[in-house]
């Protein structure tokens, strides 16, 4: 046997001869490293996740016209959004504004693609339906209220084309339409419709773009797609964009205060678990160095032990943590957690750390047992 | 030549002197008891002697080296290098074979080598109990580990703390035997003993009173 194998040989039967004892520990380690790989994988694939969730909030990104166009070409604009990943790019619809007369009163109408829009803004609030049939409009719901119109009333809007002829509609209310927001003093129709109606087919003043990813994803992207395509400027809508940035930066530091306190909470149970463990065998301490031991090779011994425990309950709680991060994120976000591969890897080497480091207290009170105590009988 | 040599050696303690001016030699060889009652300073005498701890004056020579000045880390070199310890309670490590507690001493000198610790096993007639753990041995048996793991590295001096004060008359026999073949092999040992039968078999008996050597008894 060599001194390699005597040394894996002690600590390995100290420790199993303190199964029970040694078990706290190992939990308190093994739900230590769970937490932290569990709420490291979940924070980092909460952009991904959240990034869904959030898209809930409408369009954060925009095509606006290049320069000083009024209008751009849907074709550029689909051409630009080549450039966004399929599987982010959650949707993207062109609005094209318009005024209109209803009964001598003037109105925004608002041209739009309702398949469309119902993924850039799941936000709207539609009392009614969706305008599906030729000449269905959507009332804003300030407007509703104060022209009384109610789905299925019916009325004549007319308007001024783009080769400046004048343009007559009977159209038919289908829903109202309620979102808080400016959606509220629109008149909204089917884009095909509005083209029909006012002409120059193919034309957007703006194109909203729903895209799943993080702030600086979306800052790359805007830059590449401003660099590269024409007749689009393309922006993000800065309060959804800072919104999300702010509610993941504080989800993260809530995520790493817990880590800090679970790994605080295991190290006291690790050093608390080693300190006794130092206390039962001062006899044995004393023993080692009445027999030659200095205080390096007790202090290894101890670390060793410590570390062997780190790596026993790093893996366990590995396996423990990729389960919890596996069910929150099936659970909250109705998806599997993406972890990398090191990462269980680095929480088998964290609990290592974090056991060698709970292991200092107790390895400074077993080098300070006297040989001599062997000799007293104590 | 003298293995051990204490020369006015004192260790105090506040005002209570646990051993005082001291002075005694053990020749290469000697097989040297250590009596007294309890209180008189025959531990205090023995850590010392151990290298486990340090006199508040005087100078004890080991192997002709000056060991009373020398740190822990020193000390500890010494015990290790020249020192083999037995002790009453025979202090085995519980998870540790007996072949194991003897190689732990091997481990904390060199290297280990489990031939060597079987032969040491052997000497001591534990050969077909090698692989057995502590609690599966007999107390006599347990004290013959504790014996084989003290001569493992060769100590110049022996130094065993009431050796048999836990083993009935006839472990104690098979124990006394040992350290007789020992002596006869050149050993230098150290016996502190409250069994005049034990300090009897030795060449000379120290006796210790309140601290101070009160007299030395030839027993040849």
């Amino acid at each position: 046997m060599t001194n390699r194998r005597m040394y894996f040989k002690m600590i390995a039967s100290s420790i199993l001869r303190r199964k029970s004892r040694v078990t706290v520990a190992l939990l308190a380690v093994a739900l230590g490293a769970a937490v932290l790989l569990g709420l490291s994988a979940i924070s980092r694939d909460i952009p991904r996740q959240m990034g869904r969730e959030f898209r809930n909030y409408g369009a954060n990104m925009v095509f606006a016209p290049a320069g000083d166009n009024a209008k751009l070409e849907i074709r550029d604009a689909n051409r630009a959004a080549a450039a966004i990943p399929a599987d982010s790019l959650i949707g993207m619809t062109p609005y094209r504004y318009e005024t209109a007369r209803i009964n001598m009163q003037g109105y925004d109408i608002v041209g739009v693609d309702f398949a469309r829009a119902r993924k850039t803004s799941p936000f709207w609030r539609v009392d009614g339906k969706y305008p599906e049939a030729e000449n269905e409009i959507l009332l804003g719901a300030d407007i509703a209220d104060f022209t009384q119109l109610a789905p299925g009333a019916e009325m004549s809007m007319t308007g001024r084309a783009g080769d400046g002829s004048r343009y007559r509609g009977d159209m038919k209310v289908s829903g109202i339409v309620r979102t808080g927001g400016v959606e509220d003093g629109f008149i909204f129709l089917r884009l095909d419709d509005l083209e029909r109606l006012a002409g120059n087919p193919g034309t957007a003043d703006i194109v909203e773009l729903s895209v799943a990813a993080g702030t600086d994803e979306l800052n790359a992207l805007v830059s590449r797609i401003g660099g590269d395509a024409s007749g689009i400027t393309p922006k993000l809508v800065r309060r959804v964009t800072q919104s999300e940035t702010t509610a993941l930066s504080k989800l993260r530091s809530l995520i790493l205060l817990v880590s800090a306190v679970v790994l605080a909470l295991t190290m006291i149970c690790v050093a608390t678990t080693m300190m006794t463990v130092v206390m039962e065998r001062r006899k044995e301490i004393g023993l080692k160095k009445a027999l030659g031991a200095d205080n390096g090779g007790i202090s290894m011994e101890f670390i060793g032990e410590g570390v062997l425990l780190g790596a026993a309950g790093g893996a366990l709680g590995s396996v423990l943590g990729y389960f919890m991060s596996e069910a929150v994120s099936v659970n909250v976000f109705g998806r599997s957690i993406a972890m990398p591969w090191y990462f269980p890897a680095l929480a088998v080497l964290a609990s290592v750390a974090v056991t060698a480091v709970a292991c200092l207290p107790p390895v400074r009170r077993a080098t300070q047992v006297e040989p001599a105590l062997v000799l007293r009988g104590e | 030549m003298d293995i051990l040599k204490l020369a006015n050696v004192s260790k105090i303690y506040g005002s209570v002197k646990a051993l005082y001016e001291a002075n005694m030699s053990v020749a290469g060889g000697e097989w040297l008891a250590i009596m007294g009652p309890s209180g008189s300073g025959k531990t205090t005498m023995m850590n010392i002697i151990g290298c486990m701890d340090r006199p508040t004056s005087g100078s004890v020579l080991l192997d002709g080296t000056d060991v009373s000045g020398l740190s822990a880390p020193e000390l500890t070199h010494i015990r290790r290098d020249k020192i083999g310890l037995i002790f009453q309670q025979f202090h085995l490590i519980s998870y540790l074979t007996a072949v194991e507690n003897v190689m732990v001493a091997q481990y904390y000198h060199s290297m280990t080598d489990e031939g060597e610790a079987l032969r040491a096993l052997a000497r001591v007639g534990l050969e077909d109990r090698a692989g057995h753990l502590p609690r599966q041995l007999s107390g006599g048996e347990q004290q013959r580990v504790c014996i084989a793991r003290a001569l493992i590295n060769y100590p110049k001096l022996i130094l065993a703390d009431e050796p048999t004060g836990n083993l009935d008359e006839t472990n104690e026999g098979i124990v006394i035997d040992i350290f007789r073949r020992l002596h006869g092999e050149g050993s230098s040992i150290i016996v502190v003993t409250h069994d005049p039968e034990v300090a009897e078999v030795t060449d000379r008996t120290v006796f210790l009173e309140h601290g101070r050597i009160a007299k030395t008894v030839s027993n040849r």
